[in-house]
């Protein structure tokens, strides 16, 4: 408990004694690039992939006849929406943003470059850590809408190409009982699941103490602590949402 | 002037300090010295704020720093420079992005000024030519210099140095030492060196407090501190193979 309180106080100290806009905007952007533009060739690659084999593997499992082979693509669908673009894929930003920020952070503090910052009159935690999770907060829900067209695009190919469903099929899957509730939900996760991982892998950086083995130390603590308060997070959220 | 009064410390059961008191004059190079484990660097970061004492109180020339809310303290470290004993530079940025940092985030300086400004404080410390060098392309004596342009960038009051011969061959030392020294008379800043090396101790020790488990065991000057009469400071002093052969000659 007493960790949470700490991490809650750290939130709040990024809110005080800020620096001026002009400042932020250039470290949001900056953080952008590193965050967003930077991940998104990863965030396609998976994505279509695991949209590819949902779709072989539904198709698979679907041994009767009687179902009509457009409920692929539905399945497809409604694993991408609610589940793998958001959920699946913020355990993948876990692992590559969240490692890279706290493994940052974490140096930075051993080199002694936070206590340069400080000694400076900056408060180092609202000058490095909120430009990562304003970035991120923005960059995250567009990676997992790009995931989302990327895991259709990759079911639609796979199943076309090795003739599990017709174009006209996939398509009628894809538009068949839609409820456009289930995208803001996706957001609602992305957005969540952007701050957690942000601001548990950079609460873990900025606390670390020691040497180089510590800075891996937390970076494997940030991972780990920020996948399983995803976890948690995407019950609640379903469960009060849909 | 930063006056120092009755500063403890503990880390559990351990003294780090206790009951310090100290005034580091203007325009002086003011030393901390002792053996390993002494405290020094503990009560350097208790004068910036990066620990808090438990006890006792800073003034930073009669403002009390200790006491003093978050507002205050920003604006009274917003006088400082310090230069850290692994120089603390970011790696993200160049030598001249590092040097221009206090003046990007501290000031509305356009930016041909503030590169006017890094490129004289570059100058000063003698690496006029490596502005755009990478901080992982440079030597550790470099980085000390780059170190030393940017705490005093921003025209600072106070300038604060932790080991900053640490890791450094003897002739590198000597230049860091006197750069530092030059730039506290033509400043006319209080500087506070943390350091157990004898060579900057003679060189430029002009006002010297001894640490010795967490207790000043003596202040003096480095004319004085050869015949201190303190034995813990004779110790330290004369652990030097060639500082012991000028007390034997």
């Amino acid at each position: 408990m007493s960790g949470f309180g700490r991490y809650v106080m750290f939130i709040g100290s990024l809110f005080v004694r800020r620096e001026t806009f002009a400042t932020y905007y250039k470290l949001v952007l900056e953080e952008c690039i590193q965050i967003g533009v930077n991940s998104a060739f990863l965030f396609i690659l998976v994505s279509s992939f695991i949209g590819a084999v949902t779709t072989v593997q539904t198709a698979f499992n679907m041994v009767s006849p009687l179902i009509p082979r457009f409920v692929i693509s539905q399945v497809v669908r409604e694993m991408t929406v609610l589940e793998l673009a958001p959920t699946v894929m913020a355990l993948i930003y876990a692992g590559k943003i969240g490692s890279s920020m706290a493994g940052g952070i974490g140096t930075m503090r051993i080199t002694e470059q936070i206590d340069a910052l400080e000694v400076m009159g900056i408060n180092s935690s609202s000058y490095l850590v909120l430009p990562k999770i304003i970035a991120s907060m923005m960059m995250y829900p567009m990676l997992v809408i790009i995931s989302g067209v990327c895991s259709l695009i990759g079911g639609y190919l796979v199943g076309t190409l090795i003739h599990i469903v017709t174009p006209t099929e996939y398509v009628a899957g894809l538009r068949f009982a839609f409820n456009q509730q289930e995208i803001f939900v996706a957001i609602v996760k992305a957005l969540v699941f952007a701050f957690i991982i942000s601001s548990v892998s950079s609460f873990k950086g900025y606390y670390t103490k020691g040497g180089a083995l510590e800075v891996g130390i937390a970076t494997t603590e940030a991972v780990t602590t920020s996948v399983i308060a995803i976890l948690i997070a995407d019950y609640f959220i379903v469960d009060l949402i849909l | 002037m930063i006056k120092v009064k009755d500063i403890s410390k503990k880390f559990g059961d351990k003294i780090v300090l206790d009951g310090i008191d100290a005034e580091f004059e203007q325009g002086k190079t003011n030393l901390i010295i002792g053996s390993s484990g002494t405290g020094k660097s503990v009560l350097l970061k208790c004068i910036v704020g990066l620990i808090n004492p438990d006890e006792g109180r800073v003034f930073y020339d009669l403002r009390n720093f200790t006491e003093a809310d978050k507002e205050m303290r920003s604006e009274i470290r917003r006088e400082i420079g310090m230069l850290f004993q692994g120089g603390a530079l970011f790696d993200s940025k160049n030598v001249e992005q590092n040097v221009m940092f206090p003046l990007d985030v501290l000031t509305k300086m356009p930016l041909s000024e503030k590169q006017d400004r890094a490129n004289l404080c570059l100058k000063r410390v003698g690496l006029e030519n490596s502005n755009k060098k990478a901080v992982s392309e440079i030597s550790g004596g470099m980085k000390k210099r780059v170190g030393i342009a940017r705490a005093i960038v921003n025209n600072p009051n106070y300038l604060f140095c932790d080991e900053p011969n640490s890791g450094l061959d003897p002739q590198t030392s000597i230049l860091i030492d006197e750069l530092i020294h030059e730039i506290t008379h033509e400043l006319n800043i209080t500087t506070i060196v943390v350091t157990h090396d004898m060579n900057s101790v003679i060189g430029i020790g002009e006002n010297v407090i001894f640490l010795h488990k967490g207790h000043k065991l003596w202040e003096g000057n480095n004319a004085d501190i050869t015949h201190s009469g303190v034995a813990e400071l004779d110790d330290f002093v004369f652990a030097n193979k060639v500082m012991s052969q000028m007390r034997d000659r």
